[in-house]
């Protein structure tokens, strides 16, 4: 077997609780292990977790047990990012005061590209994402779609081996999202990267992966279930929600979920 | 907003302008000595010492310009308020952006910051002219206590206040520390200084002025001292005219630079009209 891109080993994250007594169990004993070249969902209930296991990916969190590697080699968590992965986050991370090109050359920059031929891949970024044209425009002056295209090409740029998304799309509107996750689903056909791609959208997360992986509501969130999606490609997220094998795999890891959803909602409620 | 009627801008300019007019000629009749009977002060020309008269403050002013006798003075103040200005305002990016970026050194330095800050630091005039003189250094050194605090707790604040999405992106776009302090922080910070620079900016003259004014040989602040003594009040009211003038022109200036620097920031009019 093949060294897997990115491997979770029991996982485990404690918080110190708000009320400042004792200790609060985000994720446990969770481990995930990422094939290179998947594209894997998981999904779960709101606040379960699912974006501090991301975290962990990308080296942004040390989990409080457990090991990630990647591509095979052990993470140490010493303030060092995963600089094989790219993240792309669920609220806007770019830099207000960077217009559009600014802000999709920074990694390069960072990096220490030079700056004529980072300008020169950063158009040409743009031009894939569709922004040719909207090197001069601020983040202020584009609409939420173009924002996240913007994101993506910041990340892409840099071709990193595993792309992490934390629902990037969720505050998007249904046509422009069902736009951006086809785009997405091209981009990654380009070259099929490994991407984890988190989600509270059932639909979302088959209509664009290989594997769904759903997990439990929190606390102490962990998988409950592992399905490989063998729909065909390409896909067209909007046709594929359609056909009858999507929905034998909505039915089947909605019955896994269904209670694990109820019992987040009771819980905010009682909250 | 859309629902808010517009003012006709040519109509508030007429408008701004009668209520000046008004005031300067309210001034006038009250203090010209013989126009009005007396109702108030026993003699003609009490009103006219106490209040100074606009006619003769502005034939003032006129002199100063006219003759060249202010230049001088004025250069000096401006030469003052622009170094406080200046120093005050660097050190103040430097040292907030370092105490931002540092819990350790912030915790220790707290409440000494707090202290320092709620002093009356005009006090320290005093201190500042037996230190450096009563040349010129010694108004800076007041200038600058009071700009600093001002332009260092903004860039504090503004340190603290970056986004955590937009810091962690930049990590994971690779960003080690400095270029986040170059690519992140600063510019982000930047916005926060220059909301602060124009109460600098007043205040680096409010140093200058009143440093010159608790003991110099030159300057605006001097001009007045010197009229005051003499209680010729119109030369008070004349040199308190050219330092507002001044202060006007100085707060533009800082208006240009931020609208030139801070061309990423959302203007509410601007967005909505195309």
């Amino acid at each position: 077997m093949a060294t897997p891109a990115l491997a979770l080993r029991d996982i485990t994250c404690r918080f110190p609780s708000p009320d400042g007594q004792g200790t609060y169990t985000a994720v446990a004993d969770t481990t995930l292990v990422i094939e290179a070249g998947q594209f894997v969902s998981v999904v779960g209930p709101t606040g379960c977790g699912k974006s501090t296991l991301l975290n962990v990916a990308a080296g942004l969190l040390a989990p409080s047990s457990g090991t990630v590697e990647v591509f095979g080699e052990p993470m140490v968590f010493d303030g060092q990012v995963n600089r094989r992965a790219g993240y792309m986050f669920q609220s806007d991370a770019l830099m207000p005061w960077r217009n559009a090109i600014g802000n999709v050359v920074a990694g390069l920059e960072f990096r220490g590209v030079p700056k004529r031929e980072a300008v020169e891949q950063g158009q040409e970024w743009l031009r894939r994402v569709g922004l040719a044209g909207f090197g001069d425009r601020y983040p202020h002056h584009l609409s939420g779609g173009m924002r996240k295209r913007l994101a993506l090409a910041q990340t892409l740029i840099l071709d990193p081996d595993i792309l992490l998304m934390d629902e990037p799309f969720s505050a998007l509107d249904v046509q422009t999202r069902q736009l951006m996750e086809n785009e997405l689903l091209a981009l990654w056909a380009a070259d099929r990267k490994t991407v984890l791609f988190i989600t509270h959208d059932l639909e979302e997360a088959i209509a664009l992966s290989d594997r769904v992986v759903a997990l439990s509501a929190g606390p102490a969130t962990r998988p409950i279930g592992d399905f490989a999606i063998e729909l065909d490609r390409p896909r067209d997220v909007a046709e594929i929600r359609m056909e009858p094998g999507f929905l034998t795999y909505h039915r089947q890891i909605w019955d896994v979920m269904k209670e694990e959803v109820l019992k987040a909602y009771a819980k905010q409620r009682a909250a | 907003m859309a629902t808010r009627p517009r003012i006709n801008q040519v109509r508030l300019r007429v408008y701004q302008v009668l209520l000046l007019a008004l005031v300067l000629g309210a001034w006038h009749v009250l203090t010209q000595p013989g126009l009005l009977p007396n109702f108030y002060f026993s003699a003609d020309n009490r009103a006219a010492f106490f209040f100074g008269e606009p006619l003769k403050v502005a034939g003032r002013i006129v002199d100063w310009f006219v003759g060249g006798e202010i230049y001088g003075h004025l250069w000096i103040t401006l030469v003052e308020t622009a170094l406080a200005f200046a120093i005050g305002s660097i050190s103040g990016l430097l040292i907030g952006l370092w105490l931002g970026l540092s819990p350790m050194a912030s915790a220790i330095l707290d409440p000494y910051i707090k202290a320092a800050n709620s002093m009356p630091r005009v006090v320290l005039a005093p201190i500042f002219a037996v230190w450096f003189g009563l040349g010129m250094w010694s108004k800076v050194a007041l200038g600058v206590t009071l700009v600093f605090f001002i332009v260092f707790f903004n860039v504090y604040q503004g340190v603290r206040e970056v986004s955590p999405n937009i810091l962690a992106n930049a990590r994971m776009l690779g960003a080690n520390r400095r270029q986040l302090l170059s690519a992140i922080y600063l510019p982000s910070a930047m916005s926060w200084v220059f909301a602060s620079l124009h109460n600098a900016v007043g205040l680096a003259f409010v140093g200058a002025v009143v440093g010159e004014y608790l003991g110099s040989a030159r300057g605006v602040g001097y001009l007045i001292l010197q009229a005051e003594t003499t209680f010729d009040i119109n030369t008070v009211f004349a040199g308190i005219f050219v330092l507002t003038a001044f202060a006007l022109l100085l707060d533009g200036a800082v208006g240009v630079i931020e609208r030139r620097l801070m061309t990423w920031q959302p203007r509410a009019a601007e967005t909505e009209r195309t």
